[in-house]
């Protein structure tokens, strides 16, 4: 039972860290219909972005742990956001009247472009996190010994997506955003400026991308030029399994994913991990195409 | 001076041309109905002066400001509003937020509770369902709210692209009627039909379109008793 509870945790935490990627596919597919694929390594730009701010700032031991790692987490957030937009102006903006297809082959040169110059700045070695950042406690929850750090990281991903949730919900620029993602001529009669919203949509899915490569830098201490493929690769698989284009599908698809993988790999085989959670990406493909929580309403016709 | 200007207006797709330069002028508190065959040019007309669609030639002057260089979502800001061909409304979202959209632009918080008031007085049934998703409403329902969805941006220039489409002739009668009243609170209205008869008894001049030219244009009940109109849109003789 106690490894049981220890995995699922382990689980929740990893899958807050894919909902918060799949939330950045998940909007730009919402408005562009265009899948990112250079946001896996808009993710890795975040946890070296992060490793070198908490290197050469000392935040933490000016400011202590928590809010060192609160400013570190905004300033890394707003620098990916801020690279986000650079992106969709140079590889997709050009390409908006294309095929898809044209904004698809950008995507994945733009991907090779990030992998590469993070290479050359950083080497590609793997990259060590500071350890002792944040005191090393556990926490005893009703008799259950878990990590502090897991618990911040479940914590501060289910914080922004409820952020976000409330943002996209109740204010006039989220629902601009729902607008836009359902029918951009309709959008633009509204007076609303889909560029603009385009832009917001390049800020704050990389910026989620961007806290969650700072989380899995603190979490599992080191990172390396190549890890935002695979972490890519579920976040996908996550926002599809939820219902690519809905943005509680993505929250949902993610912890559910990083659970099943978590409790797979404890019950299963570790070494079967990754092949458990494209396993369940095809089965729900086969029995729900549209995703857990895709095609919420009938379309009237 | 005409509110709205239309000179020589030129739009094109891709190499083909869709109006050959074509001139409508709109006075203030006018209701003017544009008439016209199925790719006659009527809804392009209407894109193009909400912004959407680029004329290759020609000019829209909106008290002799020129229009055509601004954007889509400018030209709200201006004050032209268009209900779309086809309804258009968004379907995940509620008939309310589809209102708040519509006065989106809109920067007196007060006016937009006005407007709502107005709308929901002229379609009770939107106030009834605010809180249903658009996409469940009827076909009736849905273009009473596009009708809304545009008022709540208080336009000067109402546009209108067959708000008639698909619906039962109650139905017509009664958005006509709410067009009617919506036009003796000041506003000018553009209206695009197919159902030429209704429209031209409400407005008071009418443009006749053919592939992508005006060929006609005179007061609505010239129009109306033109033998060549009654033999072409209003089904022979009467």
């Amino acid at each position: 039972m106690e490894q049981f509870f220890q995995q699922l945790t382990n689980g929740l935490a990893v899958g807050g860290i894919y909902a918060l990627i799949a939330l950045g596919y998940t909007m730009v597919y919402g408005v562009l219909k265009l899948i990112n694929f250079a946001h896996g390594d808009l993710f890795t730009i975040g946890s070296y972005l992060g490793l070198t701010l908490l290197t050469s700032m000392a935040l933490t031991d000016k400011l202590g742990p928590f809010f060192g790692i609160l400013l570190l987490a905004v300033m890394v957030m707003i620098l990916v956001g801020i690279v986000g937009i650079l992106l969709d102006q140079v590889a997709y903006r050009p390409l908006r009247e294309s095929p898809r297809l044209s904004a698809v082959v950008s995507a994945l040169g733009a991907s090779i472009f990030f992998q590469n110059t993070i290479m050359l700045i950083y080497g590609a070695s793997f990259h060590v996190y500071p350890q002792n950042i944040l005191p090393r406690m556990v926490v005893n929850v009703f008799g259950l010994h878990i990590p502090m750090i897991r618990i911040l990281v479940l914590l501060a991903s289910v914080v922004m997506m409820l952020a976000l949730y409330t943002f996209i919900q109740k204010t006039t620029i989220g629902t601009a955003i729902r607008a836009a993602a359902e029918d951009q001529g309709a959008a633009k009669l509204m007076g609303i400026d889909v560029n603009g919203v385009i832009m917001i949509v390049f800020f704050i899915g990389p910026a989620l991308g961007g806290a969650a490569g700072l989380m899995v830098g603190l979490y599992y201490g080191q990172v390396n030029f190549t890890m935002g493929w695979i972490y890519g690769l579920k976040a996908f698989t996550a926002a599809i399994l939820g219902g690519i284009g809905n943005i509680p599908g993505a929250m949902v698809g993610g912890i559910l994913l990083g659970v099943i993988e978590a409790l797979g790999a404890a019950y299963i085989s570790i070494a079967w991990k990754d092949a458990i959670a494209f396993l369940v990406l095809i089965l729900i493909l086969i029995v729900r195409p549209t995703g857990l929580l895709g095609e919420r309403v009938a379309e009237k016709i | 001076m005409a509110l709205l200007e239309v000179k020589n207006l030129h739009v094109k797709y891709g190499n083909v041309e869709a109006l050959h330069g074509i001139d409508i002028e709109v006075n203030e508190g006018e209701i003017v109905t544009i008439l016209g065959a199925n790719g006659a040019g009527k809804s392009t007309t209407l894109m193009t002066l909400s912004g959407i669609i680029k004329p290759s030639e020609g000019e829209i002057l909106l008290e002799g400001k020129p229009l055509h260089r601004l954007p889509a979502h400018k030209v709200v800001r201006e004050r032209i509003t268009q209900s779309p061909e086809g309804r258009r409304v968004f379907g995940t979202l509620t008939v309310r937020e589809n209102l708040n959209l519509g006065a989106f632009t809109a920067k007196d918080p007060k006016q937009t509770e006005t407007n709502r008031k107005w709308i929901y007085e002229l379609f009770p049934r939107l106030q009834e369902r605010r809180q249903q998703l658009a996409g469940t409403l009827s076909g009736g329902e849905q273009q009473m709210l596009a009708i809304g969805r545009a008022l709540m941006s208080n336009p000067r220039i109402l546009l209108l692209d067959e708000p008639s489409l698909g619906l039962a002739p109650i139905l017509v009668k009664t958005i006509f009627d709410t067009i009617r009243q919506i036009n003796e609170t000041g506003v000018t209205v553009i209206l695009v039909e197919q159902n030429a008869r209704v429209a031209l008894k409400l407005a008071h001049r009418g443009y006749v379109m053919e592939v992508g030219r005006i060929v006609m244009q005179d007061f609505a009940s010239a129009l109306l008793s033109n033998p060549e109109v009654i033999n072409a849109y209003l089904g022979g003789k009467d």
